[in-house]
C-alpha cells in the first residue's frame, strides 16, 4: 500500500490543509483502505442497531429445534423424528407398564418453561443454522460481535488513555519522573502478557464485561506508552513548544493542548492495532470462561460450545463465529495499515 | 562490553523488586484473605487455617511481603492449595513436556517463517507477494482457537493421522507421536505473524548500501539475497525469537489444554480456574526472572554479532 508518493490535487483551496484533511486525501487513494473503512462502518451500524434492540434483540428465545441445520442443507431427519414424539407427550405408559403419575405436570412446566415459542411451531431449519437449544447462530452471532467488538474498543480506548498519559508525563518531563515510569514500564513488560491477564483474571474471581475491558486495558498500556513516550521526547524541544513556553503556557497545556494534536496520530494508530489486539484476547478469555458473564454471548463462549458440537458434526456456530471474526479483524488490520500509511507518509 | 552487562544486572533488582510488589500486590492485597477462596474447596478448617497462618494473613502487610520475599529467597513457596503436591515440584516436572512441544515449534516454525519471508522479499511487489501478505493477514484473522479445534477435530479424529490428545512417558514417543500435531497446529497459528514481521526486516536490509555496493560489484541477485541480506536480517530475527521464548512457555497454554499435554500452560490454566495461588505466584516469579535474563542476553547477543549497535 504504497500511498506515500502523494500530488495532491491541485484544488482551489487558499492556504495549506491540515494534517487530518492532508491524511483523509491520501486515505481515499487507498482502494483497499476505504473498503476496510466502509466493513468496519457497517459493524459499528449493526452493533448500534443491537445495542438498542432493533435487531438480534431476542436472540435468547429458542426459534428452532435443537441443531436446526442452517436451510441451504435442508431439516434434519433424525433429530426430527426424536422430537415427534415428544411433542404428542401425553399420559403414556412406559414398557414397564406404569403410568408416570408426574407425566402431565412434567408436560405442563415443559410448555411453561418453553414459553412463547411452543404456540408457534419450532422450525425445522433456521438461515444459519441453531444450537442446542434452537437458537437462532446468527443472531447469537450478532449479540457476540457486539460484545466483542464493544470490549475490544474499551480497552483499547482505556489502553490508550492510560499510555497517552504517562507516555506524555515521562516523555515530557524527562528525569525521575521518566525513571519512575520507565521502571513502571520494565516491571510490567518482565511478565509475560497473557501470563498478566490470567493472573489478574484469578485474583478478581469474577466474570463480567467490565472485568475484562478492566483488566485488558490496565495490562495493555505499555506498548502505547513507548511510542507516546518517544514522540513527546521528540516534541518538547521543538520551537512550536518554546514559543509556547515563552508566552507562558503551563505544563499541563503544552503537554495536551499543543504538543497532543501533532501526536494524537501515532496514538489513533495504536487504537486501531489494540482493538484487534483486545478482541482476540476477549476471545481466549471468554471461551476459557475468564471472560465475560455466562448471560453474555461472545465469540469466544460460541466456540466454546462449537468445540462439543463439531464432534456431533454441527459445524455452523464455529462457522458463524469464526466467520463473523475474521471478516472484522482483517478489515480492522487493513484499516490500521492504511491509517498508518495515510497518517504517517514517511513509514513505507 | 562486560560493563554494560553489569549495569544491566544491577538495573536487575529494582525491576525485580517491581515484579514482587506487583505480584504482592495483586495475590495478597486484591485477591484479599484465602479463607473466601477456599471455603468452598478446602472442607477442612484447620488446612485453611494453616495455609493462613503460612501467609500470615493476620499480620501486617509488612511481614506478610518479608514472608513472600523469603518464600522467593529460598525458591521454595509451599504447596499447591489445589494437590498439596509441591509448587518446585510442579514446576519441575511441568517444564520438560512444554518444552518437548515449544523448542520443535520454535526452530520449525522460524525456519519455514524465514525461508518464506525471503521468497516474498525476493518477489516484493509482485502478485505472490501481495497475495501471501493478504493471505497472511486473513489467517492471522482467525482465532487461534479456530486453528486448534479444527485441526483436531478434521486431522486427529476423522482421518485418524494423530492421537486426538495424550502424553507418553519417554522422549521419542512424546516428541514423534503426541507433539506432532501440536507442533503442526502451532507452526500454522504462528507463520502468518512471523512471516509479517521477517518480512519487515529483509525489506529493511534490502535498502542498505551494502546491498546496492554488492549489486554493483556484479553479484547475481541469489547470493546478495543468501549471503549478504540473510546474515544481516538474521540478526533481529534470531533476538526476536530468543525474547518470544519466556512468553511462549505460558503463550502455548491453549494447545496444551487442548492436547492434554502436562505443561507449564495447562498448569497456569487449571491454577486459574482452582484459584490456586501459590502455583502462579511462582509461575510468575519464574518466568519475569526468566524473561529479564533472556531479554539481556538478546541484547548482548545482539552487540555480539553486531558491532555496530550502540549499547546505551
Amino acid at each position: 500500500m504504497s500511498t506515500n508518493a502523494l500530488a495532491l490535487p491541485a484544488g482551489g483551496h487558499a492556504g495549506s490543509r491540515g494534517l487530518w484533511v492532508l491524511a483523509w486525501l491520501r486515505f481515499c487513494r487507498d482502494r483497499v483502505g476505504l473498503v476496510s473503512l466502509a466493513v468496519v462502518v457497517i459493524y459499528f451500524a449493526i452493533v448500534a442497531a443491537s445495542r438498542i434492540g432493533w435487531i438480534a434483540g431476542d436472540w435468547s428465545k429458542e426459534v428452532g429445534v435443537s441443531y436446526a441445520p442452517p436451510s441451504v442443507m435442508g431439516p434434519d431427519a433424525a433429530p426430527a423424528a426424536a422430537a415427534a414424539p415428544d411433542a404428542t407427550a401425553g399420559p403414556v405408559a412406559d414398557d414397564t407398564g406404569v403410568v408416570d403419575p408426574l407425566a402431565e405436570e412434567l408436560a405442563e412446566i415443559r410448555n411453561g418453561l418453553a414459553g412463547l415459542s411452543d404456540s408457534e411451531p419450532r422450525a425445522a431449519t433456521l438461515a444459519f443454522g441453531g444450537d442446542k437449544w434452537g437458537r437462532d447462530v446468527l443472531q447469537k452471532a450478532i449479540k457476540g460481535t457486539e460484545t466483542s467488538l464493544l470490549v475490544g474498543l474499551a480497552a483499547a480506548l482505556l489502553a490508550a488513555f492510560l499510555g497517552t498519559l504517562f507516555g506524555a508525563q515521562a516523555g515530557y518531563h524527562g528525569g525521575w519522573v521518566d525513571d519512575l515510569f520507565n521502571w513502571f514500564y520494565s516491571v510490567f513488560t518482565s511478565i509475560p502478557y497473557l501470563l498478566l491477564i490470567l493472573a489478574i483474571a484469578a485474583v478478581l474471581n469474577q466474570k463480567g464485561t467490565a472485568t475484562v475491558i478492566l483488566i485488558l486495558g490496565l495490562t495493555g498500556w505499555t506498548g502505547i506508552f513507548r511510542l507516546v513516550r518517544a514522540e513527546y521526547m521528540k516534541h518538547k524541544v521543538r520551537e512550536y513548544v518554546r514559543a509556547a513556553d515563552v508566552i507562558g503556557a503551563s505544563d499541563a497545556r503544552r503537554m495536551f493542548v499543543h504538543i497532543l494534536p501533532n501526536v494524537s496520530h501515532v496514538v489513533l494508530v495504536q487504537i486501531s492495532l489494540h482493538v484487534v489486539l483486545f478482541i482476540k484476547s476477549e476471545v481466549v478469555l471468554s471461551f476459557l470462561g475468564f471472560g465475560v458473564g455466562v448471560d453474555t454471548v461472545s465469540w469466544g463462549s460460541m466456540l466454546n460450545e462449537a468445540q462439543n458440537e463439531l464432534i456431533l458434526g454441527k459445524w455452523w456456530q464455529l462457522a458463524a463465529a469464526t466467520a463473523a471474526m475474521a471478516v472484522l479483524v482483517t478489515a480492522f488490520s487493513l484499516l490500521t495499515d492504511a491509517l498508518r500509511d495515510a497518517l504517517d507518509p514517511r513509514i513505507k | 562490553m562486560p560493563a554494560y552487562a553489569v549495569r544491566r544486572l544491577w538495573q536487575f533488582f529494582p525491576t525485580l523488586l517491581g515484579v514482587v510488589l506487583l505480584v504482592f500486590a495483586l495475590f495478597n492485597w486484591v485477591g484479599g484473605d484465602p479463607a473466601y477462596l477456599l471455603a468452598g474447596k478446602i472442607s477442612n478448617p484447620e488446612q485453611i487455617e494453616n495455609i493462613r497462618r503460612q501467609l500470615g494473613v493476620d499480620q501486617p502487610y509488612a511481614v506478610q511481603l518479608w514472608i513472600f520475599v523469603k518464600q522467593i529467597a529460598g525458591a521454595d513457596f509451599g504447596a499447591s492449595w489445589a494437590t498439596n503436591e509441591k509448587v518446585s515440584e510442579i514446576i519441575a516436572t511441568r517444564l520438560g513436556p512444554s518444552l518437548t512441544v515449544l523448542v520443535p515449534l520454535l526452530v520449525i516454525s522460524t525456519i519455514l517463517a524465514m525461508a518464506a519471508a525471503m521468497l516474498v522479499t525476493y518477489l516484493r511487489g509482485s502478485l505472490t507477494d501481495r497475495a501471501i501478505m493478504i493471505g497472511c493477514t486473513v489467517g492471522q484473522s482467525v482465532s487461534i482457537l479456530v486453528y486448534i479445534i479444527v485441526a483436531q477435530y478434521v486431522l486427529a479424529y476423522q482421518f485418524g493421522w494423530f492421537p486426538v490428545q495424550g502424553w507418553g512417558n519417554n522422549l521419542a514417543e512424546n516428541l514423534l507421536r503426541y507433539s506432532a500435531l501440536p507442533v503442526i497446529v502451532g507452526v500454522i497459528v504462528s507463520l502468518a505473524p512471523d512471516i509479517r514481521l521477517y518480512r519487515s526486516f529483509f525489506l529493511e536490509e534490502i535498502n542498505q548500501d551494502y546491498v546496492r555496493t554488492a549489486r554493483s560489484k556484479g553479484l547475481s541477485e541469489t547470493r546478495v539475497m543468501w549471503v549478504h541480506v540473510l546474515r544481516n536480517a538474521a540478526i533481529p530475527i534470531v533476538t526476536n525469537v530468543m525474547i518470544q521464548l519466556p512468553g511462549m512457555l505460558v503463550g502455548a497454554f491453549l494447545i496444551e489444554r487442548f492436547f492434554s499435554i502436562p505443561g507449564i500452560g495447562r498448569e497456569v490454566i487449571l491454577a486459574v480456574e482452582r484459584s490456586d495461588f501459590p502455583v502462579l505466584k511462582a509461575v510468575t516469579i519464574y518466568v519475569a526472572i526468566v524473561t529479564m535474563i533472556v531479554n539481556l542476553a538478546a541484547d548482548l547477543l545482539y552487540k555480539a554479532i553486531d558491532p555496530r549497535v550502540e549499547l546505551e
